[in-house]
């Protein structure tokens, strides 16, 4: 309850914000309008065609298909399979949170979805490639291998703190 | 973007020729999960909106050519509680890179702005929880720090 009068405040206060930036003079509030704006178009193209791809994975892939693949966390392909995933998760981790509980949901091993959801804040591509335009291939290069082995070796530190519980707790009520 | 949308079509089209049934359930099972992130989406979005709003570009670039060591944690900090895409992000990273802000500095702030989010906190704790969240995003701003330290080893720049 105190959360919804807190989040209603703050909807009108930034409704306020945004009606006063878009017809007076203040700056601030216009380009936080203008950046809302802009997140939010970009945001709302992708995030409902995520999640319906999501709810078809749920329904069409069996268990038994991912725990084969992603179940073990020593199997080192696993890993491999899960970057990849990683860079053409467009989005960054809005996307890759749900597709992270998915995976998790239907029996891959915890430092491989661990792997992914950092791996998609570390390798995602159209990313990589603006990175490597303007700050030079070297750069990118030695970033993801150093970024890379460090997200797999502390996917399993992460796995171990967590304890017993899976790593999402709202299942697929 | 144009192939996503492309893929999932097809893909909801053979699934409902398939089984009208389980598509449904697909459907409904999308809807549950955009539905329980959505207010934590929107006061993300208007919390990073406002961030970028009061902080000026002119002044980012201002702190980073400070003295190195306190550039790094300025530019780590900054990359973790600021959130732009990275269209915006990299040409930034260029033009700081030609005013004379060193690899390792512009390492640690892209870097933590891609793998740190303080601002991502509300939807990710949606997911994971207070500890988890505390956890890999803490560990996230440790990975983003080694990999300025190499890159800045790589580059020949010393500032311990």
């Amino acid at each position: 309850m105190k959360k919804r009068i807190f989040r209603g405040i703050v909807y009108i206060a930034f409704i306020a914000v945004m009606i006063y930036g878009f017809f007076g003079d203040w700056s601030l509030g216009h380009d936080a309008t203008k950046h809302f704006l802009s997140f939010s178009s970009e945001l709302l193209k992708i995030i409902p065609v995520v999640f319906i791809l999501v709810g078809l994975f749920e329904v069409w892939v069996p268990r038994e298909t991912i725990e084969k693949h992603l179940g073990n966390a020593k199997n080192i392909r696993a890993y491999i399979w899960v970057l990849l995933l990683a860079m053409t998760t467009i989005g960054g981790l809005f996307v890759a949170l749900p597709i992270a509980e998915t995976l998790e949901h239907k029996g891959a091993s915890k430092p491989v979805v661990l792997t992914y959801l950092t791996g998609a804040t570390v390798v995602r591509l159209p990313m990589t490639i603006f990175e490597a335009t303007f700050l030079g291939l070297k750069f990118t290069m030695i970033r993801w291998s150093s970024a890379i082995v460090l997200t797999i070796v502390t996917s399993f530190i992460l796995s171990a703190l967590s304890g017993k519980d899976p790593l999402f707790k709202t299942g697929d009520d | 973007m144009t192939t996503i949308y492309g893929v999932t079509i097809i893909l909801l089209l053979l699934s409902s020729f398939k089984n009208p049934l389980k598509t449904k359930k697909a459907l409904k099972i999308a809807f549950h999960k955009f539905k329980k992130v959505l207010h934590p989406f929107l006061m993300m979005l208007i919390g990073t909106s406002l961030a970028l709003a009061v902080i000026p570009e002119a002044w980012i670039e201002q702190t980073l050519m400070g003295s190195k060591l306190s550039a790094v944690v300025v530019g780590s900090l900054l990359g973790s509680i600021v959130m732009m895409p990275g269209f915006v992000a990299f040409p930034l990273a260029s033009i700081l890179k030609e005013s004379g802000v060193s690899y390792g500095v512009i390492a640690a702030f892209t870097t933590t702005l891609m793998m740190v989010g303080v601002l991502t906190y509300p939807v990710e704790k949606v997911y994971l929880g207070l500890k988890m969240t505390l956890l890999r995003n803490g560990i996230s701003y440790f990975i983003a720090l080694i990999t300025a330290l190499v890159i800045a080893l790589a580059f020949g720049e010393v500032w311990l």
